[in-house]
């Protein structure tokens, strides 16, 4: 089963690599990692989207807490979470594809930010499951590069995680 | 006020309570040891291989249970200390291993003698630190030693680059650390611990297995209370050996591959398990679809990442097990009546044991001339001193020593279980030698493995470590041979070791003594003279050469699967 997991961990030299060699070590897999500092400089903020059986999961969670640079971690389920992921579409636009790509745009409310006679490159945002969305009707059109930032996620309600 | 990084680093050792360390000097440390010429307050030992300086790092600490010091320079010398610090990494032993490194400025450039120790240790140790700067080495030092000897121990590697150590800061030691994101968790949870209890007192065929966890958790007196209050029997792994008195009738002595008939036996029929501080190696379950299949199984473990990580766990207790076990010793005490109802359920479960233990004792073919290893284990024994040290290698000779010697004390067995490092046992002994001078050490060593780390032997020379080393000589590497013979139809590739050493001249070359045993009644004698002699000695035995360790339970094999004789 597919879970995202947030990791706060200190923003400090090494954790990136001590996390994502926890995953190759003990073969995990990682979907998609993204990582940035948050409010509090001290701390970044990790989503990882991965996937296995629940004594996989359980396993993942707690070797992620017993790193010494890991604050906290929690494995988001279905439902609780907001994810929102970007990405940036490098697409063949020419002659009548051009109004075509600029409607699905317009449908999925995403931005053109580069236009030259032959492409367009539309910046997408909202679920995966909207993003893939939007790529399977770009696709046929010729899509030329696709950099996707993988989700973020966050807790629903008014309740939330430090830093 | 004001000193170099190399002195505020050796200031720090010293108010961790480092009275020895083991290390061998090199470029990016030749700072650190120059500081160490006139620092009096810390031992220093030269190994002549870094490898074998961790080893006995770990040797010190496993005897101790204080944090062992290891020194290194970088590159090659960074490298050589990975083996020692893995083995440390997989029996949770505390260790602090400081690695020099090219100066600051220089790193990422592929300088001479540089290598990333960091990013090549990270899988191997607890946590480690790589310091940018002199101000940050005593709270990185603090921090090091707080995080290998608390919650699961475990190695820490300090990587210094020279300028660091060359630079200058005021000096301050933290009194105190605290980390945010590394809180071990150190009480039982009071609700499981309970019922734990009620779960122990419903048993009807229960049985303990206790794994090195209880050594390293300091739990053996809590562990042998419980026991011997219950009447439960005990099964140890190789790391728990000496957790609980083997010569006690409760004790069903080593589980596992080669463990005891009876110990598999009670594992695979008894309907409860108590797993405290093991954690479920393939070599103790065997095939793990029908490890313990009608058991409800209790695991207390301070490490969470231990449980439900290879079998399926009825009531985890998360802690340290001497803070369980001591909480369980006392709800107990409000329970008089049921421990006795208790103590009359488990009669029958008792006798079923004491009649595989009749059926199947642990048993060798004594010859009359050949030496059989097991017989020199049982010697040994016999005349070494009640609290001796014994450090082993890795191989059949392991497996005689925690199958025939008998161990009744916590951290008298020095040996690397989960790694399985060969060239351990020598080094290891060593720092139990330099940590105990007048305790008993002894090195029992297969052929294979004493030739991995003997130069080791000019350190004990050097540094008068009267350690007594023990080559039981098969000119085999005798475990793999055993496996060629029972699994590949005694295809002996390159297992024969060909060339016959004269391990007596060699001792001799160091300034040691060597002494020889080639029949079963020379044994007694030799043990004797070895122990009668002072400064170190190897003792020779020539034993019969395709003896087996036997029971065996094949790879993949259920536990009660085993091979008795073959």
């Amino acid at each position: 089963m597919r879970h995202t997991i947030t990791v706060l961990v200190e923003n400090e030299f090494g954790v990136l690599s001590r996390v994502a060699g926890l995953f190759s070590g003990r073969g995990f897999n990682i979907d998609s990692l993204s990582v940035a500092p948050t409010n509090d400089e001290t701390i970044s903020r990790m989503t990882i989207v991965t996937r296995g059986d629940d004594q996989i999961l359980e396993q993942i969670s707690k070797q992620l807490n017993k790193l010494v640079d890991v604050i906290k971690v929690i494995d988001f389920t279905e439902g609780e979470v907001i994810e929102r992921e970007m990405a940036l579409v490098k697409v063949t636009a020419e002659d009548a594809a051009r109004a075509e790509v600029l409607r699905i745009a317009d449908i999925f409310r995403a931005k053109i930010i580069d236009v030259t006679p032959k492409s367009f490159t539309v910046e997408a945002t909202g679920t995966p499951e909207k993003i893939d969305a939007i790529l399977e009707l770009l696709r046929p059109l010729g899509l030329k590069e696709l950099v996707r930032t993988g989700p973020v996620a966050i807790g629903r309600g008014a309740k939330a995680l430090k830093g | 006020m004001k000193m170099t990084g190399a002195r505020i680093l050796l200031e720090c050792l010293k108010r961790e309570g480092v009275d020895t360390v083991f290390g061998y000097p090199g470029g990016t440390v030749i700072n650190l040891y120059d500081e160490l010429f006139s620092f009096k307050d810390i031992r220093h030992i030269l190994p002549r291989h870094e490898q074998a300086g961790v080893h006995a790092a770990d040797g010190f600490a496993r005897a101790t249970g204080r944090v062992g010091v290891a020194i290194a320079t970088s590159g090659p010398g960074a490298t050589n200390t990975v083996t020692g610090i893995a083995t440390a990494y997989m029996d949770s032993i505390p260790l602090v291993v400081i690695t020099g490194q090219v100066p600051t400025a220089l790193i990422g450039n592929d300088a001479f003698q540089e290598v990333d120790i960091i990013g090549i240790t990270r899988p191997c140790t607890k946590h480690n630190f790589l310091v940018k700067d002199v101000k940050d080495i005593a709270t990185i030092i603090k921090k090091a030693f707080y995080i290998a000897r608390t919650g699961r121990p475990g190695p820490v590697l300090v990587d210094l680059p020279k300028d660091v150590q060359i630079a200058t800061a005021e000096f301050e030691y933290p009194e105190s650390i605290e980390l945010r994101s590394y809180k071990p968790t150190v009480e039982g949870h009071p609700k499981q611990v309970e019922k734990a209890v009620s779960m122990l007192l419903a048993a009807k065929k229960p049985v303990i297995y206790v794994g090195g966890g209880a050594i390293s958790g300091d739990a053996a007196g809590e562990l042998t209370a419980l026991a011997t209050r219950l009447h439960i029997p005990v099964t140890t792994t190789l790391m728990g050996l000496g957790s609980f008195p083997e010569d006690d009738p409760l004790s069903l002595k080593l589980l596992g591959m080669h463990g005891t008939y009876f110990a598999n036996m009670a594992v695979t029929n008894c309907d409860l398990l108590v797993a405290v501080g093991a954690r479920f190696d393939d070599r103790v379950t065997g095939k793990i679809a029908t490890f313990a299949p009608h058991a409800k199984i209790i695991h207390m473990d301070v490490d969470p990442t231990s449980i439900r990580k290879n079998v399926r766990v009825d009531l985890p207790i998360v802690g340290q097990v001497k803070e369980v076990l001591g909480r369980m010793l006392k709800s107990l005490d409000e329970s008089g009546d049921k421990v006795a109802a208790f103590h009359a359920a488990i009669e029958p479960w008792l006798a079923e044991i004491e009649g595989w233990k009749q059926k199947h004792p642990m048993t060798y073919k004594q010859t009359s001339s050949v030496i059989k290893p097991q017989f020199v284990i049982q010697k040994l024994r016999e005349l070494s001193a009640p609290d001796a040290i014994v450090a082993t290698d890795v191989g059949q000779h392991q497996m005689w020593t925690a199958q025939f010697f008998g161990f009744r004390e916590p951290r008298t067995l020095l040996s690397s279980g989960g790694l399985g490092t060969m060239g351990f046992g020598l080094p290891a002994a060593m720092g139990a030698q330099a940590a105990f001078p007048n305790r008993q050490v002894i090195a029992v060593c297969g052929d294979g493995g004493f030739q991995m780390n003997l130069q080791e032997m000019a350190t004990l020379v050097q540094n008068r470590l009267p350690v007594k080393i023990v080559i039981l000589n098969n000119n085999f590497l005798g475990m793999v041979r055993q496996w060629q013979e029972l699994f590949f139809d005694k295809r002996y590739s390159q297992t024969c070791m060909e060339l016959p050493i004269d391990f007596i001249k060699l001792a001799e070359a160091f300034g040691a003594k060597g002494f020889q045993a080639t029949k079963s009644d020379e044994v007694e004698a030799t043990i004797k003279k070895a122990f009668e002699t002072p400064g170190p000695v190897i003792m020779e035995f020539k034993i019969a050469r395709e003896e087996k360790v036997l029971p065996m339970v094949p790879a993949g094999a259920s536990l009660n699967e085993m091979v008795l004789n073959a």
